[in-house]
């Protein structure tokens, strides 16, 4: 059922009136500010008797909570609920309207939260490296004090925070959410209200955390280990929030790419002719709906920890922070090949299209994805290794992660062998797809030496891992997104994106990439412990070799913001309906893709890599745009 | 690969070539990793276990190095091989898969990863490699119960430490006497620490009530860098120290000194124990 | 006209980026410098060092109640200012009033004063080793191995200070200590005992923050 609004010349002030993003802010804050009364007033007497601490944690908690409560009402995500609270028939709300204005709200158009999604994250991404820029400025000499200690300290948390909560959604969010119901012949996504909500939560997420540095910030780090997390100031309580909502968000956004895939694909496409990109999102949504409520639990003890005085981490209160560290990383560790897994799907999507060949071992792949969904669980105290767990039971994870590296090159073998022979064709997707294979390498025999334990000892702590995990996330995923962002571009705002451009970031990028991050494995080795604010006088220059690296990366970013707003604001050049002349399904839709996406929902009659083969054919890249389905 | 479903036709045999170039560049340069880049890779010799580090370090880049020159080079053969040389768009063979391969593959991957953890379950059951192993440590290097035990307790943001064998002696640096197996008590009074000692190779996490137990064989001596490995605050990049190696008689000499330097507070510590939780908890005012 | 809301829209974002950058940025305590006196490389310095129970709002308007030290200025004024410029090689005579009451040591060990020019005086007695529970703060700056204690003002003391700046009329004890700073450096220095109330194990807030019980001492 979908109610039709016509779009009328109101003046703004009331076009402004209703439920969309100004209303959010405004009842977030007023949220905020009720949460904190009602906090400040149940503990106002234990505030009195711990006098001296100056901070309320659960004013902050329950102020943070409430303003998202506030946010997401005004937003109006209430408004269904309500409605089917008074008896009304279940609805699928649909704002018929065509304008700007859809994305400053809830949609339930999978499409306008896909965009959603990439302006949002990129938004957030963009801070986070910021902070990363922030850092390398500060390493830039051993003995260097720009920002004082302990905001150095909030800066490497929040760049890591950031990072990993907000790019955890970088490829589900944007991509998945508009391609996988293109890709599987459906209309919608099977819950759209659910997916506009876990969008929103991920932008109040990233508001909170960024309001950290106002209530002092946070000396943890990303991974918030207890008990310095019970003793930090109020800005921990930014942290808590933050990664408690991002694992609502993931959590439901895994359950709604795993509806939508098992219940709504097109006739005819049965699971051995699902696209691979759909594979990674799979085996990445079971990862999210399961290891996202681990994560929800661990933060929700700590803040109890801080709040109200239990000592669930607390070895003087019958406590263990062992429990802490070993409940994050069951978390955590699926949570790596969260972020890992969709750039495979990705990867393994874009080169067929290149190199005009099917996607070679399509089952091998698909065992590989999946393989690498199920051992993820199976290693996390990889993590704990010199930190006094089980001593006997380290072999057996020694072996179990270093077995994870089987799957995972099923994915380069698939990858590589789709090359050969082909008919390779050059293009910005496709320079960052290779490039992503040789990141990833890289990252992935750097986690073999991570995953032996007595090369651990020399490793663990230092800068050594941080380059490991680098160049798996950004190496891996990071890529990734940009090779999505430029194939899938033309289809998902019409225009083209300017190749030359796209080629001078992918080079600057990739070069400075390589630059900061591979002297960061000889600096781990030669002794520099992570998250350090200084630094022995003899690895001053290797320091100053990657932060002006750091810089150059952070430029290529602006290079590629550049060429996003230069295509799509003045260039405006039109893109064709295919322009790379892929036969998966997606493409074979008009660009802009219809409000429906099908007028006729499609029957899958072949696999999805059909190149090489006669009778498949592709709608040819210079056709016109807006053809019929 | 010269045997596909539908191979192309006329065409060099791009396999063999690729695979020949491979090996060819392997055994070039693995021997060279091994001889000339393996032993450079830190932390060195500084006690038995860092030598077995490096050994390890050593023995996995030498591995490492025939996988990255095949990826590397397959992609670097591929993307000049096979790129398109018309304007026009042509299709690639349309091959799916060859179960040789993909078999292959998958038992030469599966060796791989199994010969590893092997290698890396051994040396760590030959002396435990250094690394903290909890209060009940599994991998005991020879002559275990003759160990000299030494404590290092991790504080916001200092490590003390104390010689049970010295009457429960504590002090603010390390000292070590040289070719004695010792075994180290790692334990934190509050946050999580990481006593890091770089040229030992050792490396245990300081976690509040637990008793982390680390052996190191020292040998020459020598001074060593001790860094705080796990984020503990404020000061953590700041919790460093050097500690020394020392000839026995030298040890005994300064173990003496500092008895006698700290008489005064002697009669305030606690008791020797491997876990301490002091008051308070939470400060109230 | 696009090209004007771009250019407006990267305007913003500047400002935005300063903004957030800056935010950073507060929290520096500005560093002071006691007047030197004597030859180059044979310099004498004196430092006062005033310890309270609570900054007091005009100090500190966002933690009142936060422990810290302040110093006496050049001109005689206290200032909270925890970042020192001390001149190398160099011998630093320092003076402590303390008004605070006793906290305690987590670790007893810390006790005894270290790394000091003769012994550390306190009240005109000289100072072996303070009982663990008697410490009120310890002045410490590792690398340099320097660690001298401060002794409690007792709980039934009468006149007691409750917000800095405190005068010699309030109930205090006065501790003095010389220790040599060598190389030219950047030491940081901090307290040992765990005086943040309500914090787990006393260690966070002041303990933990620039301008309170942490600082540098900048050896130039």
């Amino acid at each position: 059922m979908s109610t039709t609004v016509v779009e009328t010349h109101r003046p703004i002030w009331r076009r402004l009136i209703g439920f969309n993003l100004l209303t959010g802010i405004v009842f977030g804050v007023v949220g905020y500010y009720i949460g904190w009364f009602i906090g400040h007033h149940i503990t106002g007497a234990s505030v009195a008797y711990f006098s001296g601490i100056d901070q309320n944690d659960i004013s902050v908690t329950l102020g943070y909570l409430l303003g998202v409560g506030g946010f997401l009402i005004g937003l109006g995500f209430g408004v269904y609920p309500w409605a089917r609270i008074r008896g009304y028939p279940p609805s699928l709300r649909e704002k018929e309207t065509q304008g700007a204005s859809r994305y400053f709200g809830l949609c339930t158009d999978h499409k306008v939260v896909g965009i959603q999604y990439m302006i949002g994250i990129g938004l957030f991404f963009f801070i986070g490296g910021l902070n990363a820029m922030l850092i390398r400025v500060e390493l830039l000499r051993p003995a260097s004090q720009v920002f004082p200690a302990g905001q150095y300290l909030t800066l490497v948390g929040m760049h890591g925070t950031m990072m990993m909560g907000i790019m955890t959604s970088a490829i589900l969010g944007p991509f998945a959410n508009y391609f996988v119901p293109l890709m599987i012949g459906a209309r919608r996504m099977a819950f759209p209200r659910i997916e506009s909500l876990t969008f929103w939560l991920l932008m109040a997420a990233g508001a909170i955390l960024t309001t950290t540095i106002f209530f002092g910030g946070f000396p943890t780090g990303w991974t918030g280990y207890e008990p310095l997390n019970s003793q930090a100031n109020t800005g921990m309580d930014s942290y808590l929030v933050f990664f408690a909502l991002v694992g609502i968000s993931m959590c439901l956004l895994g359950l709604n790419m795993l509806a939508t895939i098992i219940t709504m694909r097109a006739p005819g496409l049965t699971w051995s002719r699902l696209p691979i990109f759909c594979w990674g999102v799979v085996s990445t949504a079971i990862l999210n709906l399961l290891a996202a409520p681990v994560l929800i639990a661990v933060l929700g003890m700590a803040v109890f920890d801080r709040t109200v005085q239990t000592t669930f981490f607390n070895p003087q209160g019958g406590g263990s922070p062992y429990l802490y560290q070993n409940l994050f990383w069951v978390f955590g560790h699926p949570e790596v090949y969260i972020l890992a897994l969709p750039g495979m799907g990705i990867v393994l999507e874009i080169l067929p299209v290149f190199a005009r060949k099917p996607l070679w071992g399509y089952r091998l792949a698909v065992s590989g994805l999946l393989g690498v969904t199920l051992l993820s669980w199976l290693v996390w105290q990889h993590h704990l290794f010199v930190s006094g767990i089980n001593s006997d039971l380290r072999p057996f994870y020694m072996l179990s992660t270093e077995l994870i590296s089987i799957p995972t090159g099923f994915t380069f073998l698939c990858g590589l062998m789709t090359l050969w022979r082909g008919q390779i064709r050059f293009s910005v997707p496709l320079l960052f797809s290779l490039a992503w294979f040789f990141n990833f390498l890289i990252g992935g025999l750097s986690g073999v030496f991570l995953s032996d334990v007595p090369s651990d000892v020399t490793t663990h702590g230092s800068f050594f891992s941080m380059a490991h995990f680098h160049y798996t996330i950004m190496g891996g995923l990071v890529f990734a997104f940009f090779a999505a962002i430029y194939f899938w571009a033309p289809k998902m705002f019409g225009y083209t994106l300017n190749e030359r451009l796209g080629k001078i970031h992918f080079w600057v990028m990739f070069i400075s990439f390589n630059s900061t991050f591979a002297p960061l494995f000889a600096i781990g080795f030669l002794g520099q412990p992570r998250r350090t604010v200084t630094y022995a006088q003899h690895l001053q220059f290797l320091n100053d070799w990657v932060s002006i690296s750091a810089f150059i990366l952070g430029g290529s970013m602006l290079i590629f913001l550049y060429n996003f707003v230069y295509s799509l604001l003045f260039a405006r050049i039109r893109a064709p309906q295919n322009p790379w002349s892929s036969v998966s399904l997606e493409w074979q839709l008009p660009t802009p893709v219809p409000l429906h996406n099908f007028d006729r929902i499609p029957v899958i009659t072949g696999e999805p890599y059909g190149y090489g083969s006669p009778g498949i054919a592709a709608i040819p890249a210079a056709g016109p745009a807006g053809g019929s389905a | 690969m010269s045997s596909q479903p539908r191979s192309v036709e006329g065409g060099p045999a791009h396999g063999r070539r690729f695979l020949t170039a491979w090996l060819v560049l392997s055994l070039i340069l693995s021997p060279l990793v091994a001889i000339y880049l393996g032993p450079a890779i830190p932390p060195g010799n500084g006690s038995v276990e860092a030598t077995g580090q490096v050994f390890d370090n050593e023995v996995l880049v030498t591995f490492a190095t025939p996988i990255c020159i095949f990826v590397v080079l397959f992609l670097l053969y591929a993307v000049f091989s096979f790129r398109s040389r018309t304007v026009e768009i042509v299709d690639g063979p349309p091959v799916r898969g060859d179960s040789r391969i993909q078999i292959a593959w998958m038992v030469v991957t599966t060796v791989a990863v199994l010969a590893l953890a092997a290698f890396g379950s051994y040396e760590l059951l030959v002396d435990g490699a250094g690394g903290g192993q909890g209060p009940n440590a599994a991998f005991l290097p020879a002559g275990h119960s003759q160990a000299m035990d030494v404590q290092v307790i991790g504080q916001q943001w200092e490590f003390t430490y104390r010689y049970p064998t010295l009457g429960g002696l504590e002090t603010p640096h390390l000292m070590l006497p040289a070719n004695t197996l010792i075994r180290l008590h790692v334990t934190s009074l509050d946050a999580i620490h990481s006593f890091w000692a770089y040229q030992l190779g050792v490396k245990a996490d300081a976690n509040p009530g637990t008793d982390n137990i680390v052996y190191v064989t020292t040998k020459g001596p020598r001074s060593f860098d001790i860094h705080c490995a796990e984020l503990c605050g404020l000061w953590h990049g700041y919790m460093f120290d050097t500690g020394q190696v020392v000839e026995q008689s030298a040890f005994t000499a300064w173990a003496k000194q500092q008895q006698t330097y700290f008489a005064p507070v002697a009669k305030y510590l606690p008791a020797y124990s491997t876990t301490y939780l002091p008051d308070p908890q939470r400060r109230a005012g | 006209m696009k090209l004007l809301g771009v250019a407006v829209g990267v305007a913003v974002v500047g400002v935005l980026i300063g903004f957030y950058i800056s935010s950073y940025l507060v929290g520096n305590t500005p560093a002071f410098r006691p007047k030197a006196t004597g030859a180059a490389g044979a310099r004498t310095v004196n430092l006062t060092i005033q310890t309270v129970a609570a900054v007091g709002p005009s100090l500190a308007s966002n933690h009142p109640d936060w422990v810290s030290y302040l110093v006496r200025n050049n001109q005689g004024r206290w200032e909270r200012s925890t970042v020192w410029t001390l001149p190398a090689n160099a011998i630093v005579h320092v003076t402590i009033y303390n008004f605070d009451g006793a906290s305690g040591l987590r670790n007893p060990f810390l006790g005894q004063p270290q790394g000091l020019v003769g012994k550390e005086i306190v009240d005109g007695k000289p100072l072996g080793a303070l009982p663990p529970d008697q410490p009120s703060h310890t002045f410490a700056i590792p690398e340099l191995g320097v660690l001298a204690l401060v002794a409690p003002v007792g709980d039934a003391a009468k006149n007691q200070c409750n917000y800095a700046p405190c005068t010699m009329a309030m109930a205090h004890r006065t501790m003095t200590f010389t220790f040599r700073t060598g190389k030219k450096g950047h030491y940081r220095w901090q307290c040992f005992v765990p005086c943040a109330a309500g914090f787990v194990y006393g260690f966070g807030g002041p303990m933990q923050t620039i301008g309170y019980m942490d600082g540098f001492v900048n050896v130039v």
